[in-house]
Order: C-alpha cells, then sequence, then structure tokens
C-alpha cells in the first residue's frame, strides 16, 4: 500500500491521529498499526489506552473494529493488555462484537497460546457454541477448529448430542461461511448410532443445493461419512446416494479452478462409492478448451467409471482425444485405452483394435505409447492378441524411449517362438547394448535368454555376447547380478533354467491404480481438503506433522446390520477372488518377474531382510522409538476396555465389612469358571502396519493365559511369516508357542489365533505397570504396538492370603501403622502419617473412609495389594478400574523390604476437602462400582452387581 | 485460514499484497512463477501448489492471479470461492476487476479486504453489507467528500450483518418498485463428426433484479418447475418451500443477485439449434489444405439464432488462411493461430458459409488433428428447456410493483468436432 516504502518513521505522528471520529481515518491508522506495530513495539504501546477506548464505545461498529484489530498487532508486550478488554467483547450485548471476539481469541491463540489458556477464553469459546445468534456460533466453531489444529490433543472441540443439536440449527441461519466451518466440525463427530447419523444427514442433505460449492463439498463430506453407518438396506441410504449426484454434476460447470479441486474428490468418491456416479459417464468427458489440469483429472475419472455398459461411448471419447494437441494429454488417453481393455474384459478387443489404428497414425508419441499398453494388454490377456505383434514389429525401428523399446523387447522376448526373425530383431537391439538405458538393458538380456530357451539351436552364440556384456562389461551391479545368475542357472540345469524363466507369470490386475483400501478410508473424511486434493493424509504433507489426528470412517453400527461386516465395505477390492492377481508393476525395473516367481505364486516377493532374522531380536530398535511416544496417544486408541466393563475383572470382589469376609469371597469369585473377558479391541490399526489389522484380547481360563488375537489383512496382497514377540515387561508374560497362522491371509481376510502366554519371561518394569510391548511381523514389515493387559489374568486361582499378610508387610502392624499407596508402577514406599483406624486411613489429615486393602497373589510369587479409597482425582469411575485408576494398586515381591525405595516427588492425594461431593455416598449404579458408597449396607449391593457383570 | 493474498499481473508483477496473520515475504510467489513458467498457457497453471511452508491457491481472473497463501489445511474450494468473491467486490465497486482499476482505488481496495477477511475468516462478503461499510466511489461522492470532508466509509453497523436475513439491508425505498427476472441458459455440448450429440447439457440461471421497497416476500412459481431437479440456491430461498411446493419463496436482496443456477442433463430435452457441415483438410505433401464451414438452424423453435460467431483454433503449422465468407467478416490471427468469424444472424434462405484455402508451413507434416470448431449464438426470448415462469406474488408489503421475465438461449462450450 505504500508502493514498498518504509513509512514506519512516521510512528508517533499516525498513533497521534487515532483518537479520531472519522471512521475512515481510524481505519488506516488501525491498518498501518498492524503494519507497523511490530517494527515498534515500544511505540505501540502509545495505541493501547485507545483501544482500550474504542472497546467501549457505544457504536458496535467501533467496538468490534478495536477488538479485531488488536488481535492483528502481534507485539507480546500488547497482548496482556488486551485480555481485559477482550473478555469483555466476548461478553457483548450486540453478536457482531461477540462474533468478532471469538475470532480474537484465535488470533491471540496464535500469539501466545499459554496466555489464552490461563485467561480461561477457550472456556468462554466454548460457551459461545451455544450462543443465541447463529454466526457467533459459527465463528466460535471455527475458532475452535483452528486452535484444536495446533493442539490435537486439548479435545477443545467436544461435540455430544446437544452441542451438535445446536450446530445443526445455526447451519441453516449462517452465513455461506460459517456453513463451513459448522460442516466441518460436524464431520468430526461419531454419531452413537445410525439413527442418530441418519438425522444428522437429514439435517445436512439442503446444503448440497447451496451455490457456494465449497459448502457443497464440505456437506458431501458429511453425508459421506455418515452414510457409512447407514444400513445399506435402507431405502434412505438409496435416497441419499440419488441425491448426492446432481450438486456433484454441477460441481463441474463452475470455474475451471473449482472443478480442478471438485474433481480430485469426486475422484475419491468414485472409488469409494463408484454407484453414486455411474450414470453420469459423459459429464467428464473432455472439451477441448478445458485446461490441462482439469483434462487429466477428467480422464482418470472416465477410466474408473467405465463399465460394460458404457464402455463404446468410452472408447470413441478417447480415440478422439488421441488425436489432441496436447503431447501429455495424448499420452494419458493412449494409457486409459489401456486401462479401459485390463479392466472391461469384454472390450479388450476393441481396445486393442484401436491401438492398432492409433498405431498406424504413425504418430511418434502416440505409436511408443501404444506399445506400452499392449504390452500390459498381453499381460493380462496372455495369448489371445499375438496376431498383433507384426504390426508391432514394423514400427520397431521409430521407438526412442525407454519404456517403449523395453516393452517391445519384451514381447519379442515373450513371443519369441511366434516371431520368426526374433533373433535378428534383438540382435538389432544388441549392437547398441551399452548406450540403452537400464531398464532397457535388464529387459533385453531377459529377452534373450528367454529366446535361448526357446529356440536353444540358433540363439548360443548370442546368449553368450549379451552375457558377457552384462557381466563383464557393465557397471551395473542389477545387471551384473541378473546376468550372472542366468548364467549358473544355464550352466547348471537348463531344464530349471526353463522352469524358472518360462514360468507362467501371474495376471496383472485393474486394481493398481487405486488407492488402498484404508487409505481411501482415511481420504473419505478429509473430502474438501487438501488432503483430498494431493490424495495423501495429512500426516503425509502437513508441516511438522503437527496437529495430525487420524481420522477414521465410524463404523457402521451393528443394530440391524447382521449380514454385512465392515470389512468388506472398500469398494474395488473382490474379497478372496483371484488370488494368483499381483498389482501390476509400472516400471519393469522392478519387475523381477521374469526370474525369480516359481509356480504357486503366493504373493509379491516383498521380504524385507529382517525376515531371515526370524524373531531373533525384532525388538531391537522399534520398540525405544515406540516407548518414546506420548503416553495418552498409545493409552487412547490401544487400551482394551471399557473402564466400567474391566472393574470387575481386576478386582477379585473385595467387598464385606471386614478384611476376611474380604479375602473369602475373594477366592470364592476368583475360582468361578472362566474369568473376566474384555471385549476386544484394535491393536494395530491398519493405517499404521501397512493393510494389517490386529484386534484382540487377554484371557484366563484355569491356569493358563492367552492372547486372543484377530488378525486381519486390509492390504490388497497376500500376508505369510506371521511371528511375534514381546518385550520384557512388569510378570515377565512371554508366548509360550511360536504364533500358528496356518494359511497365508489373504486380502480382506480375518483369523482368529489364541496365542498361549506364560509368565518365565525376563522381568523389566514397565510403566505403566502392565505396559505390553508387541512387536508383530510378517513378510512385509515388522510392526510394534503397545497394549495394556488387565492385571487379573495373572491372579492366580487359589490366591487366598491371610489377614495377617495383608497387614504386615504392607501395613506394617498396628504399632506403627503405615499406609502404603503408590501410584500404579511406582515403588511402594511408605505414607509418612498414616494412620489405620478402622480400616480408615489418614493420609495428609484425609480421611479415606471405608477404605480397604485387598492382597491377592500373583503369578510368579508376586504379591498385589489393592488398597482402596476415593479416587484421588474424585473421579466417577471406580478406583479400581484399568488403566487409569490403578493408582491404588501395589505391587511389590516378598523379597524387597518395605520402605527401601524413596517416596516419589509428586503428592499422591491433591488437597481436597472431606467434605467434597465425592466423598458422600451417592446412590449405586450397577456398573460404576464406585467405592465412595462403600457403607456395609450398600456393600451386599455392590457384591451383586460384581456378580451380574462377572455372569454376561 | 487464508494468510495473504497476492495480485499478479500477466507481466508477474505483483502489484498488491494483503496479510491477515504476520507478514509472508513476496518471495513464496516464486513457487508461483516457477508453476507458471512451466505451464505453457497462463490457463494451465494448477490452480494449488504446494511450496515447503506454505501452500498457494490460485484463480486466475480477467488477466489477472489472485494468489492467495495458507498454511494450514483448510479446504481449496473455500479458498476458491472467496477468491472469486473477491474478484466479483472489484468488478462491482469499479466496474472492472483490472489492474489499473484496483491501482486507482488501492485505499478502498485495503479496505475492502479488510473487511472481507479477519484472521482468514470471511467476515462481510455480501455486496449488500459491504457497500453499507464502504460506499463505491462515484464522482460525485469524490467531489463532496473533498468539500466537505465526510468519507466513503459507513459509520454504523449494517443492519443485515446480523440478522436472520443478513443479505438485505434495512430501509430500502424505491420510487419505482421493480423486479426483473433474466432467465438465462446456456448449452454445453459436444457435437461429433457426423454431427450427432456427444454430450449436451444445459446449465441455467435466474439472474434477479429487484428494486423493492421494504421488506418485500416474494414467490416465484413456474408451469413445469418438474424441469429443475439439479439446482443451486441463493441463501434467501426458503428450500422446505421448494421441496414440498415447487415453489421459490424468499425475501430478496436489494439489487442484481443469481437467484438460482440450475442444470438439465436429460439428452432429450436439449435441443441443438445449429448444425455446421464441415469440410477441412490438409493434403500430404503439399503446403495447403481446403476449409469449407458451413451454419444452418436445426430445432430453434422458429426463433432467429443471432450473433453467432465461430472461433477456429488451427494447427501449429498453418501459416495463413485465405477465405471467403458469404455473411460476415473473418480474421486469422497467425500469431495465436486463432480464426475468428463473426457470423450474425442465420437467414434460412441462405444460409452463411467460409470457404477457402489454407496455407500451410512447407516441408512440415500434415497436422495429425483436426481442429475443433467452437461456436456462439444467442436466442432472445426463448429458454431451450422450455422452462417458463408462471407467476410472481408479493407478500408483505402494499405496493403493486412492476414485474417482467426475459429468457434468452446461449451456446455456452458448444464444440463441434472435425
Amino acid at each position: 500500500m505504500t508502493v514498498g516504502k518504509d513509512v514506519s518513521a512516521l510512528f508517533p505522528d499516525v498513533v497521534n491521529c487515532m483518537q479520531t471520529d472519522n471512521l475512515e481515518l481510524k481505519k488506516l491508522v488501525y491498518l498501518y498499526l498492524m503494519n507497523y506495530a511490530k517494527s515498534q513495539p515500544d511505540m505501540a504501546i502509545m495505541a493501547v489506552n485507545t483501544f482500550v477506548k474504542d472497546c467501549e464505545d457505544p457504536n458496535p461498529l467501533i467496538r468490534a473494529l478495536a477488538v479485531r484489530t488488536m488481535g492483528c498487532i502481534r507485539v507480546d508486550k500488547i497482548t496482556e493488555y488486551l485480555c481485559e478488554p477482550l473478555r469483555k467483547c466476548l461478553k457483548d450485548e450486540d453478536p457482531y462484537v461477540r462474533k468478532t471476539a471469538a475470532v480474537c481469541v484465535a488470533k491471540l491463540h496464535d500469539i501466545n497460546a499459554q496466555l489464552v489458556e490461563d485467561q480461561g477464553f477457550l472456556d468462554t469459546l466454548k460457551d459461545l457454541i451455544s450462543d443465541s445468534n447463529p454466526m457467533v456460533v459459527a465463528n466460535a466453531a471455527a475458532a475452535l477448529s483452528e486452535i484444536a489444529e495446533s493442539h490435537p490433543s486439548s479435545n477443545l472441540l467436544d461435540l455430544n448430542p446437544q452441542s451438535i443439536n445446536k450446530l445443526l440449527t445455526a447451519l441453516n441461519e449462517c452465513t455461506e461461511w460459517g456453513q463451513i466451518f459448522i460442516l466441518d466440525c460436524l464431520a468430526n463427530y461419531t454419531p452413537k448410532d445410525d439413527r442418530e447419523a441418519q438425522s444428522i444427514c437429514e439435517r445436512v442433505t439442503p446444503r448440497l443445493s447451496h451455490a457456494n460449492s465449497a459448502v457443497v463439498l464440505s456437506a458431501v463430506k458429511v453425508l459421506m461419512k455418515f452414510m457409512e453407518m447407514l444400513s445399506k438396506d435402507l431405502d434412505y441410504y438409496g435416497t441419499l446416494l440419488k441425491k448426492l449426484a446432481p450438486p456433484l454434476v454441477t460441481l463441474l460447470s463452475a470455474e475451471p479452478e473449482l472443478q480442478y479441486v471438485a474433481l480430485r474428490n469426486i475422484n475419491l468418491i468414485v472409488q469409494k462409492r463408484p454407484e453414486i456416479l455411474k450414470h453420469e459417464m459423459k459429464v467428464f468427458f473432455v472439451k477441448y478448451n478445458d485446461p490441462i489440469y482439469v483434462k487429466l483429472e477428467k480422464l482418470d475419472i472416465m477410466i474408473r467409471l467405465a463399465s460394460q455398459a458404457n464402455i463404446a461411448q468410452v472408447l470413441a471419447e478417447l480415440k478422439e482425444y488421441a488425436t489432441e494437441v496436447d503431447v501429455d494429454f495424448v499420452r494419458k488417453a493412449v494409457r486409459a485405452i489401456g486401462r479401459c481393455a485390463i479392466k472391461v474384459e469384454q472390450s479388450a478387443e476393441r481396445c486393442v483394435s484401436t491401438l492398432l489404428d492409433l498405431i498406424q497414425t504413425k504418430v511418434n508419441y502416440v505409436v511408443q505409447e501404444a506399445i506400452v499398453v499392449i504390452k500390459d494388454i498381453f499381460r493380462k490377456y496372455p495369448n489371445k492378441y499375438e496376431s498383433v505383434i507384426a504390426t508391432l514389429c514394423e514400427n520397431l525401428d521409430s521407438l526412442d524411449e525407454p519404456e517403449a523399446r523395453a516393452a517391445m523387447i519384451w514381447i519379442v522376448g515373450e513371443y519369441a517362438e511366434r516371431i520368426d526373425n526374433a533373433d535378428e530383431l534383438l540382435e538389432s537391439f544388441l549392437e547398441g547394448f551399452h548406450d540403452e538405458s537400464t531398464q532397457v538393458q535388464l529387459q533385453l538380456l531377459t529377452a534373450i535368454v528367454k529366446l535361448f530357451l526357446k529356440k536353444p539351436t540358433e540363439t548360443q552364440e548370442l546368449v553368450q555376447q549379451v552375457l558377457s556384456l552384462a557381466t563383464q562389461d557393465s557397471d551395473n551391479p542389477d545387471l551384473r547380478d541378473r546376468g550372472y545368475i542366468y548364467w549358473r542357472l544355464l550352466s547348471t540345469d537348463p531344464v530349471a533354467a526353463k522352469e524358472v524363466v518360462l514360468a507362467e507369470k501371474p495376471l496383472i490386475s485393474e486394481e493398481t491404480d487405486l488407492i488402498e483400501p484404508t487409505l481411501l478410508d482415511e481420504l473419505i473424511c478429509y473430502i474438501g481438503t487438501l488432503a483430498s486434493v494431493y490424495h495423501k493424509p495429512p500426516s503425509a504433507f502437513v508441516e511438522g506433522g503437527r496437529g495430525v489426528v487420524h481420522k477414521s470412517l465410524p463404523p457402521r453400527t451393528a443394530s440391524n446390520e447382521s449380514t454385512e461386516s465392515p470389512e468388506t465395505a472398500p469398494a474395488g477390492a473382490p474379497p478372496g477372488e483371484q488370488p494368483d492377481v499381483i498389482p501390476a508393476q509400472g516400471d519393469l525395473l522392478g519387475d523381477l518377474l521374469n526370474l525369480d516367481l516359481g509356480p504357486p505364486v503366493s504373493g509379491p516377493p516383498l521380504a524385507t531382510s529382517s525376515v531371515q532374522m526370524g524373531a531373533v531380536d525384532l525388538l531391537g530398535g522399534g520398540l525405544d522409538s515406540l516407548m518414546g511416544d506420548e503416553p495418552e496417544g498409545i493409552g487412547g486408541t490401544n487400551f482394551v476396555a471399557p473402564t466400567t466393563a474391566a472393574a470387575p475383572a481386576n478386582l477379585g470382589a473385595p467387598i464385606g465389612s471386614g478384611l476376611s469376609d474380604l479375602f473369602d469371597l475373594t477366592s470364592g469369585v476368583g475360582t468361578l469358571s472362566g474369568s473376566y473377558v474384555a471385549p476386544k479391541a484394535v491393536w494395530l490399526p491398519a493405517m499404521k502396519a501397512k493393510g494389517l489389522e490386529i484386534s484382540g484380547t487377554f484371557t484366563r481360563q484355569v491356569a493358563s493365559i492367552s492372547m486372543d488375537l484377530q488378525l486381519t489383512n486390509k492390504a490388497l496382497q497376500v500376508m505369510t511369516d506371521f511371528a511375534i514377540q514381546f518385550n520384557r515387561n512388569s510378570f515377565g508374560l512371554a508366548p509360550a508357542a511360536p504364533l500358528q497362522v496356518h494359511a497365508p491371509l489373504s486380502p480382506n481376510q480375518t483369523v482368529e489365533i489364541s496365542l498361549p502366554l506364560s509368565t518365565v519371561g525376563s522381568v523389566m518394569k514397565m510403566e505403566p505397570l502392565n505396559n505390553l510391548q508387541v512387536a508383530v511381523k510378517n513378510n512385509i514389515d515388522v510392526f510394534y504396538f503397545r497394549t495394556l493387559y488387565p492385571l487379573h489374568i495373572l491372579f492366580v486361582e487359589d490366591g487366598k492370603m491371610g489377614e495377617s499378610l495383608c497387614t504386615e508387610p504392607f501395613l506394617g502392624g498396628p504399632e506403627e501403622p503405615r499406609g502404603l499407596l503408590l501410584t500404579c508402577g511406582t515403588p511402594l514406599f511408605p505414607l509418612p502419617d498414616c494412620t489405620l483406624q478402622n480400616q480408615c486411613f489418614r493420609v495428609d489429615g484425609l480421611t479415606l473412609l471405608a477404605s480397604r486393602a485387598l492382597v491377592t497373589g500373583l503369578t510368579a510369587g508376586v504379591w498385589a495389594a489393592s488398597i482402596f479409597g476415593p479416587h484421588p482425582a474424585g473421579c466417577d469411575s471406580c478406583p479400581l478400574c484399568f488403566p487409569s485408576h490403578l493408582c491404588q494398586a501395589q505391587l511389590c515381591t516378598p523379597h524387597s523390604p518395605i520402605g527401601s525405595h524413596s517416596p516419589p516427588p509428586t503428592p499422591f492425594l491433591p488437597e481436597r476437602s472431606p467434605r467434597d461431593e465425592h466423598f458422600l455416598p451417592r446412590p449405586l449404579f450397577p456398573l460404576q462400582l464406585s467405592l465412595k458408597c462403600r457403607a456395609p449396607e450398600v456393600s451386599q449391593h455392590v457384591y451383586q452387581a460384581y456378580e451380574t457383570i462377572l455372569k454376561n | 485460514m487464508i494468510h495473504s493474498l497476492f495480485l499478479i499481473n500477466c507481466s508477474g508483477d505483483i502489484f498488491l499484497e494483503k496479510h491477515w496473520k504476520s507478514v509472508v515475504s513476496q518471495s513464496v510467489c516464486d513457487y508461483f512463477f516457477e508453476a507458471q513458467e512451466k505451464a505453457a498457457d497462463v490457463e494451465n497453471v494448477p490452480p494449488v501448489i504446494s511450496t515447503p511452508h506454505h501452500y498457494l491457491i490460485s484463480i486466475y481472473r480477467d488477466k489477472l492471479f489472485f494468489v492467495s497463501v495458507i498454511q494450514t489445511e483448510v479446504p481449496p474450494l473455500f479458498v476458491i470461492e472467496f477468491l472469486h468473491r473477491v474478484a466479483d467486490t472489484f468488478q462491482d465497486y469499479f466496474g472492472e476487476c483490472s489492474e489499473a482499476a484496483i491501482k486507482d482505488n488501492v485505499v478502498i481496495v485495503y479496505e475492502l479486504l479488510e473487511e472481507m477477511l479477519d484472521n482468514g475468516f470471511p467476515l462481510a462478503t455480501e455486496s449488500n453489507i459491504l457497500k453499507e461499510l464502504i460506499k463505491p466511489p462515484t464522482i460525485l461522492r469524490s467531489v463532496v467528500n473533498s468539500i466537505t470532508g465526510s468519507s466513503n466509509v459507513g459509520d454504523t453497523l449494517p443492519t443485515g450483518q446480523l440478522s436472520n436475513i443478513p443479505w438485505r439491508r434495512a430501509g430500502v425505498k424505491y420510487t419505482n418498485n421493480e423486479a426483473y427476472f433474466d432467465v438465462i441458459e446456456e448449452i454445453d455440448a459436444i457435437i461429433d463428426k457426423s454431427g450427432s450429440t456427444v454430450f449436451a447439457e444445459i446449465q441455467g440461471v435466474i439472474d434477479a433484479c429487484i428494486k423493492l421497497s421494504g421488506m418485500p416476500d416474494l414467490s416465484l412459481s413456474f408451469m413445469n418447475p418438474r424441469l429443475l431437479d439439479d439446482v443451486s440456491f441463493h441463501p434467501c430461498i426458503r428450500f422446505k418451500r421448494w421441496e414440498s411446493e415447487r415453489v421459490l419463496s424468499f425475501i430478496p436482496p436489494d439489487g442484481n443477485f443469481r437467484l438460482i443456477s440450475y442444470r438439465v442433463s436429460s439428452q432429450n430435452l436439449v435441443a441443438i439449434p445449429v448444425y455446421v457441415k464441415h469440410s477441412i483438410s490438409f493434403k500430404e505433401n503439399s503446403s495447403c489444405g481446403r476449409f469449407d464451414i458451413t451454419i444452418g438452424p436445426k430445432q430453434n423453435m422458429g426463433k432467429t439464432i443471432e450473433g453467432i460467431t465461430v472461433t477456429v483454433h488451427m494447427p501449429k503449422v498453418v501459416l495463413n488462411m485465405n477465405l471467403t465468407p458469404t455473411q460476415g467478416s473473418y480474421t486469422f490471427d497467425p500469431v495465436t493461430k486463432v480464426l475468428t468469424w463473426d457470423v450474425g444472424k442465420i437467414t434460412p434462405q441462405k444460409l452463411p458459409s467460409l470457404k477457402g484455402l489454407v496455407n500451410l508451413q512447407s516441408g512440415a507434416p500434415k497436422p495429425e488433428e483436426n481442429p475443433s470448431l467452437n461456436i456462439q449464438f444467442k436466442i432472445q426470448q426463448l429458454a431451450i428447456s422450455g422452462l417458463k415462469v408462471n407467476r410472481l406474488d408479493m407478500y408483505g408489503e402494499k405496493y403493486k410493483p412492476f414485474k417482467g421475465v426475459k429468457y434468452v438461449t446461449k451456446a455456452g462450450k458448444f464444440q463441434v468436432r472435425t
């Protein structure tokens, strides 16, 4: 605005003009301040007074202007002064000011996050979500999303059905931009069942007719995500599918930039749910004056939508494109014809003849591209279209690109027996062997070996020539190695060589260019964002990986969905079909198939070097990095059972008025046949493990512990060679037998395994105590994950212990009562002023009412004592629930003397008044086995509740 | 959210920059220039470019690039929509969205940008509201301002800003109350060599010009609303009413706005009003070719087709063209190789044609591809889809407005392959 001149010298004079009544002047001064305050931080203080004054101006426009400008002045010294005015503005009577202030909180957070948290602005912002004015709601939602993006763990946007309802109401009334923010917020919510999902969908659907394309696409995102939860039998599901098509098509009539983004998203949608746009093929036909980026995207979608029904139209179009001016586009069009042939079998013949027509045009790049795709067609339909080889050979001389040359050589080698002069053709290539690219050299080597095996008499000289060229005159190790292998094969056992080199090749499949189902599912959650433009999850490109939370589609609810499992949802991956189909390799370099695939083929040779190492040291480096992870991240995703349900698992029913009752009870419950088993939880999401998903749980069945695993293959390739290993852990858990997966795991297949565990492994104390780090290996890679096991699996069935044991080592005896209250995993230590009165501990002057101690025998000579009392955090859940509330459970061995460990620096109990509500008896809720209500008369009910849970 | 905006002209000068958060150095635009260089044509610059620290999202409007810089995950469509809105606003304020106009009104431009976006969040993008905040420059106003010292900036909070109808300002008063609707339909079509339709659809819009006092509540009904199954509405339209009764019911913004846009794609409904007979051929091994096209009416519902223009991008090897039109005039630009034939009206008695010779570069191989013909035309008083407005009712106000509906059909992206 200043035409590049630095006018910061005028700062004092400009600031003097600030207190003017002329609004235009005021605005310009503010604009100046925003630009130059940073360069003159000391002078900027002068402006603070005016800001504070303007924030109290009777004109809401000026109040809003002041609060808006304040946030843009990025000077630390000033920010503190601005908190008070901002607080006032957040509660302003005028919604215009409130909505401006909401955005200002986001600005301030960007400058000084700590300050915003300390001042409690975040809570005020959350309150604004329920504001009466829809614009304020939208801005608050936008500000919260922006803040949440930089703090992924903060859980700022804690959405519940009430707040969702408010957002949906605001959605109808706010501006188009507000609608985008609200829709994006909604997309992060996971409805609790299909009914809720449907009702949200119903209220979002009208947005599809909005004139603003960003609103439309955000609405599409919400619908695509929530649709996942709806049953396919539902009428509404079909209606929704129908409603989605028109708005998507309409996006394509907008400006080219909008078209591009829309097309990238449609590409994802078409892969996920091809049924939506299957009748709309024609809108993707390319116009000659479309920008090139739009053309290429349209072409890609055309191929994805190609089917038997419309293939004739598609081919006619593609042929038209192949005569266009733009070289890149023409090449892609020719390739597309090949892809059609592979995708739609019925059309293969027509595609081949179209390609031949194109070869007749003799346009150089068209011919080369056509030969490359014809090679792929041969791979898909062997022995079907060999009649065209003669035509191809005519164009041998015009090929100058490595890929086309390599493809041609492959064809000659593969069909050497049908080409009379194959040896001459290959020999002609051999002349300039050293000038060829590696790709061509490798292909030539293989082709000549093939030729030799097919016509050994005439070509002996040729093969010797190429082998010596490859092994002696080449610097390329790949080429040399391949040469030596062939040489040795041929010299030792020509029959074996024939079996290896001329082995039947696996077919290539159409799925090459499909996005992996797990990635696709994640990308669907990012429709409309940059991630969808790049087709990469944000973690792959957002700078520093900051603020990246993996999103996943909500699982389909089980209510009326018994026939279809969620795993079958991804489109395009036919379960268990064509097990010998492998993805086509784009480059021939990586394609050693000629060489090393003996039949039957079970999967692509992707094994890494770790496979040979077997189970020796899978845990080597991987676990260290795992341990470095933030605990909440892992705990949050991997923890097994819902806390309430796990409650009875790890305590042996510690109820009763006295300790002796307690122990009797314990043994009684402990011997119930089959202990509690937590439902299976996902330990290793497929996203993190290249398609392998592991879920599981732990069980204890009469004296033996086992880990029940469920392995699901969500990748496109077969998985084999499974092995498992544990890191050292607190109780020496180790697999008692190797992991037995009998058959290779084909895509979309699931296998259930029960892995027996022993407790004889080496011991190392973990944090938290019941943390288990596991490494799982398969033919693809080694994956690490960690999980928490419920301690009850370690409890022995006859773990009856005397009262004395309990009081003596743990509590120190009546004359010198000591409470041994520890947080989980920290060593046992005595608390200094703890007194034992009627089984009540006094800790730091606090009475823990009706506290109990339970001591149970654990496997491997370990004793555990659980001491119950009000939970320090005063939360509603049971103090005994795993994992966060294990804090009162202790662990010590009889051999380690108590008191030898130093107390941890953190206080065990927070300052809390005994009159605190958490100490008061409250009505018993069956699943929240809160020990706060452990009065004798209630305990009986608690026990009954345990029983019901154990039985269920 | 949107971090910064750079305006770049065709010669690659950054002539305006605006930052809503911290300042981003101009050098970030180098990535854009790099992409621009790679793309042969200005129109082919990819709209989303990633750089090591930022993302550049750009649009190309009226020979200007609007390049926005973003740093976090933002819906690109949101940014693109917003940029188009900025360009629309400039157009609205200055009559044209050109470098000169923006430079002349640089203060207003900054004021506008400041009003439109706050910390990357759109604030006020409705033209009605913006005009209340910042009055558009007129000669009269600038004279008055320079005498009285008052400013272009409104000093009260725009009333519409927070109401449930943010698009309408309060206290509108007219002496003549008028409501006009233009039903404009564009035919997008691809016709293949043999003259059969490969693809055709109608992109229709209803633009309204409403000058009504007070708070009128309008409802517009159609003779055949079932035609409209794929529509995008202006926010003012009550969606429920449309769903249940197929009536457009709304409180309109003041002035010009786009009421709805719609798409009719069922093949049988799209009539193609013109046909083209063409014969373009290049001889092997000779430096000339023949060019012959004739245009005739077809399914024009008895209306005259006017304003016909034919544009052809000839192959690169074409040096010059020697043609004779029976009607209108033609130009051939030897640099861009674009042939433009301005035909005018079709009279069915004598069909317009353009014939002649094409001179090719000698020695060059004959062009592989045949050029596509791009055709523009216009038919007044006809909506080709058959859409007809039935009636317009007004509630809420007492006066009797003057109402009018106009229909126009145009060619959109109408291409004939040869």
